[in-house]
């Protein structure tokens, strides 16, 4: 019988037969099988895992890989106006340089001397947070908003000692889900519905509703339907007379020119870090903030790491180090608030980067170049015959509810139309708000040129004859 | 001419690397502000934009309105750039280290052309609402790759969508919590048992999901005890969490037997696969007989760690749990790839949109760059690197390697610095302090320290031999410091970035400060 020839993998450079008996011989050990001794019999995988041949080379992998993601197609070649969680916006080349270098890629869980850079960098990016926010602590990131939404009302539930919180029924229908599943040890979720004319949280219906056992009220702002939710103060009052807390979620790329959360009462805020220098990636590039004021009772209740800022030996250096750590379930494992581990670190590191970028001017000219498009697109298309937009009587920020019910045609009807000019259209509505009829989400940038709302504007011309 | 190769300083022979790590005693970004600078500037609105829509900033109420802007530093695009890559030269990377020092972790190489494909636009610029007829090449990796995952396992259906490997731990309980609510069990199934060497994460994920937790601690050879299993049980117990091998790189030969008293308590067992990368190959969840598991992909299957994320904690579970499983999951008629939300029994989301698809890209192009036979030698190769390692540290004043004795680990050790602390005063973090300033990484352990003195390492099948007599070398050398000169390792770093940090602010409430901002406030005094 012929033997198998034995190559030797580029990535496992103990494989070099020489190497490898060498060892074996060093460890006392016949062969690599003595390793495995405590693994029973029973248990042993017989036969080789039947998995696809492997491409050795680095040539074929490549060119197999490439093959499959060319069927998929790109917003660099469709025009992209879905958003919902997930926005386009334009990443500047420095935050891909400073994410694809090797000493941030591939580093960890080092200590805070030898990833000194790390602990400062991500300190950094809590630290413009903050500013952003006029908050002073914020979270090392999560894994998302959904999770920061989560994890912020568990924390209020545990502030507050009370196990019911009212959620704003216009957060997307993935976010309700993941709050719910993860919220049902501590927290038990109500929803608040909105005011069918304005999209922004029925007042009226809170004040009937909350009570001495509601923990918290979680509002966004601006709201998933696009809203500027403009009672965010009342909200807040209600919530504290109530001795509850006020918990609001913000698209944080609003914020130069939005009132930060905490001017009209916010206790936590959260987000998500997506649209601060993060690529889409099919939904890759997220990462989750919270933010509290600087008060223990708030501190000790975040299962999050927290960097802080110590002196060290040496006059005038800085160190950085873990804030409360015996919170963390790292050190305390159930003891913890919640868990803790590997979340979205290097997107926290490119959010400082971005913000760094953007400074104060940018942030605020970021905000009026969204509106600015934003309201021109809405003010285009509610030109177009039996299209309405924006469903609500509300001021939007970068994201609007665009309804074709007096077209006669679906959303999934449009947007396939759309799709043939090379268009995506906004995210169908129709499952998740069915009381909005046939309705889409639509979202507009700073991407987005005046030639490109033009081309949608025709196109759905032609897609609602 | 002399001959220089003779007396060169790099791999310990015959001298050790003169390590010194960048200090570029860099401000903090605050401080390089100067007024007016800009990083970068926007696409400018056209005019016809504006003038269609006025000031649209009148439009927002005045209470929404910012009224202050916000005080981000002010900075010059290059001098960003300089500032973060100077952070970055700050920070040991597995790029350019012998990352041995991170047990528990699986600090692999993470092959470059991966990373070049998840950055290739077909996966960067798109965006997850697309029409799925526009993003089957995707889904076709995803799908592909949870199949990968069900063959390496042996369970029957997985979800991409925990975005690392906690959160997939949590997910797992969380299906655990909906099996026993849709059997009318759930107020009486509360307890979820553990091990003290299972990641800190199952028991902290279980208490998340609500269970009480019940942690086992070893029998007195270091090998999870049965008998302890066996009084832990009852018909409280919901299920059990562990990892195998356990972080201590001791496989458990009774685990069948503790999968069986599980269910025969009608329990439901949960495999936490972190250290799954010296049993690729070997053995697998299914032929022990559980119910769910989790593999991190940024350990095993290659994908770069980011500082701690993005990641993926990919699922699996058996036919009877598939149902409950997060939404959407991936489907394939034959022809074309499907996201599925009709899924009335799930838990509904873990996280945003799939999860983090370009980790899973990164790890189906490892996988396929290897194959069944690859994978396999992964696991072989890093478990006789493994031994080889424990076999040269045993050599080493100070060290031992505490259970199993005359055993042979698998994926990592955890060693303890007992004898070594008690004969020179030197405890494990300052060690590890002082083998950094060698250039390498070196962790003592989760709390709590069963193992006195710990400290973990893991050499993955990434190393060379050279690169582990390296990494011996360095523990060889601390170690003498240690017994000779204790006060040369007990003030390290020497050759860091940065020197002692004085972690008193970190516990008291009146000084730490965790932005800039409160740290002006608390520290500087300023209003």
């Amino acid at each position: 019988m012929k033997k198998e020839k034995h190559t030797v993998h580029p990535y496992i450079p103990n494989s070099v037969p020489a190497v490898k008996s060498q060892m074996l011989k060093e460890v006392g050990a016949k062969s690599v099988e003595d390793f495995f001794e405590d693994v029973p019999e029973k248990l042993r995988l017989k036969k080789d895992m039947n998995l696809p041949k492997p491409f050795l080379s680095e040539y074929s992998l490549k060119k197999h890989v490439e093959a499959i993601l060319s069927r998929n197609k790109t917003c660099q070649e469709y025009l992209n106006f879905l958003g919902a969680g997930c926005w386009q916006h334009y990443v500047p080349a420095v935050c891909d340089e400073v994410n694809q270098r090797g000493e941030f890629l591939t580093a960890y869980a080092g200590e805070p001397y030898d990833d000194h850079g790390r602990w400062q960098a991500l300190f950094e990016c809590a630290s413009m947070m903050g500013e952003l926010l006029n908050m002073d602590v914020v979270n090392v990131p999560t894994y998302d908003w959904l999770q920061a939404a989560a994890t912020s009302i568990r924390m209020a539930s545990r502030i507050t000692n009370r196990r019911e919180a009212f959620v704003s029924r216009t957060i997307s229908a993935d976010k309700l889900s993941k709050i719910r599943d993860y919220c049902k040890p501590e927290t038990s979720i109500k929803i608040l519905d909105y005011d069918s004319e304005s999209g922004q949280v029925d007042l009226n219906l809170l004040k009937d509703k909350i009570s001495s056992k509601t923990a918290a009220v979680y509002f966004e702002n601006p709201s998933y339907l696009g809203s500027i939710e403009i009672h965010g103060d009342e909200i807040s009052e209600i919530a504290h007379n109530h001795g509850a807390l006020s918990i609001v979620g913000v698209d944080p790329i609003s914020l130069g020119i939005l009132a930060p959360p905490i001017e009209y009462g916010a206790d936590i805020v959260c987000g998500d870090l997506q649209p601060f220098g993060m690529h889409m990636q099919f939904g890759g590039g997220h990462a989750g903030f919270i933010a509290t004021r600087d008060e223990e009772k708030y501190v000790m209740e975040y299962p999050s790491r927290l960097f802080g800022i110590a002196p060290t030996s040496v006059e005038g250096e800085y160190g950085f180090g873990d804030v409360a750590y015996e919170r963390t379930s790292f050190a305390v494992r159930e003891e913890c608030k919640e868990f803790i581990g590997t979340a979205a670190a290097l997107w926290g590191i490119t959010a400082g980067v971005y913000l760094a970028l953007m400074g104060p001017q940018g942030i605020q000219e970021i905000g009026e170049n969204i509106m600015q498009r934003s309201h021109y697109a809405m003010l285009q298309l509610s030109k177009i015959k039996g299209v309405k937009c924006p469903v609500f009587r509300s001021t939007h920020f970068k994201e609007f509810v665009v309804n074709f019910d007096d077209t006669g045609k679906t959303v999934a009807e449009i947007n396939n139309a759309l799709l043939k000019h090379k268009i995506f259209g906004g995210k169908d509505l129709t499952k998740e708000f069915p009381e909005l009829g046939n309705s889409a989400l639509y979202c507009v940038t700073e991407i987005h040129t005046k030639n490109d709302i033009g081309r949608l504007v025709d196109s759905l011309k032609e897609a609602v004859k | 001419m002399k001959d220089i190769t003779k007396k060169r300083y790099t791999d310990g022979k015959p001298k050790l690397r003169r390590f010194h790590q960048a200090r570029w005693d860099e401000p903090v970004i605050f401080e390089l502000s100067r007024e007016g600078e800009r990083g970068i500037l926007l696409p400018e609105v056209e005019d016809e934009v504006k003038d269609a829509v006025g000031d649209v900033l009148s439009t927002i109420p005045e209470v929404m309105r910012r009224k202050k802007p916000p005080k981000l530093p002010e900075l010059c695009q290059s001098r960003v750039l300089r500032h973060y890559v100077r952070l970055s030269q700050e920070t040991l990377g597995t790029d350019f280290n012998i990352d041995v020092g991170q047990g528990t972790c699986t600090m692999k190489y993470s092959p470059k052309v991966n990373e070049q494909l998840a950055r290739m636009p077909q996966i960067t610029e798109i965006h997850p609402l697309q029409d799925e007829e526009t993003v089957q090449g995707i889904l076709e990796v995803m799908y592909k790759f949870e199949q990968f995952l069900k063959e390496i396992s042996g369970l029957y259906q997985f979800s991409v969508q925990p975005a690392a490997g906690s959160q997939g731990i949590y997910a797992n309980a969380s299906i655990i919590r909906a099996y026993h609510e849709a059997r009318g069990e759930a107020d009486q199934r509360r307890e979820m048992i553990t091990t003290i060497f299972s990641h800190p994460s199952d028991a902290a994920c279980a208490k998340t999901a609500g269970f009480k937790v019940i942690t086992l601690y070893p029998d007195e050879d270091g090998y999870p005890d049965l008998e302890a299993l066996k009084a832990a049980v009852s018909e409280r117990t919901a299920g059990l969490m562990i990892t195998n091998p356990e972080d201590t790189g001791i496989f458990n030969p009774k685990i069948v037997e503790f999968v069986q008293v599980i269910h025969e308590a009608g329990g439901l067992c949960s495999y936490d696969e972190a250290n799954a990368n010296g049993i690729l190959g070997i053995t697998n969840a299914g032929k022990a007989g559980f119910d769910l598991c989790h593999f991190n992909l940024h350990k095993t299957f290659s994908s770069p760690h980011g500082c701690g994320g993005p990641a993926v904690g990919a699922i699996g579970v058996t036919k009877e749990l598939a149902k409950f499983l997060p939404v959407p999951v991936i489907e394939f008629d034959g022809s074309k790839y499907h996201l599925n939300y009709d899924r009335p029994e799930s838990i509904g989301k873990i996280r945003a949109f799939y999860g983090v698809a370009p980790v899973v890209l990164k790890a189906y192009a490892w996988t396929m760059s290897l194959g069944a036979k690859g994978l396999k030698e992964v696991a072989e190769i890093a478990v006789l690197n493994n031994n080889y390692l424990l076999t040269k540290l045993l050599k080493i004043r100070g060290i031992s390697a505490p259970y199993a004795k005359g055993k042979r680990r698998i994926e990592q050790v955890r060693y303890s610095l007992e004898k070594l602390t008690r004969d020179t005063g030197v405890h494990s973090e300052e060690f590890g302090l002082r083998a950094a300033d060698f250039g390498v990484h070196y962790w003592t352990s989760h709390h709590p320290w069963v193992v006195p003195e710990p400290c973990t390492l893991e050499p993955t099948e990434s190393y060379s031999k050279a690169d582990l007599d390296e990494y011996i070398e360095i523990m060889r050398r601390v170690s003498n410091e240690a017994y000779s000169n204790p006060e040369l390792v007990k003030t390290a770093p020497h050759n860091s970035t940065i020197h002692k940090i004085d972690t008193t602010p970190f516990d008291d409430p009146s000084q730490w400060a965790m932005t800039w901002r409160a740290y002006r406030k608390k520290v500087a005094k300023e209003k």
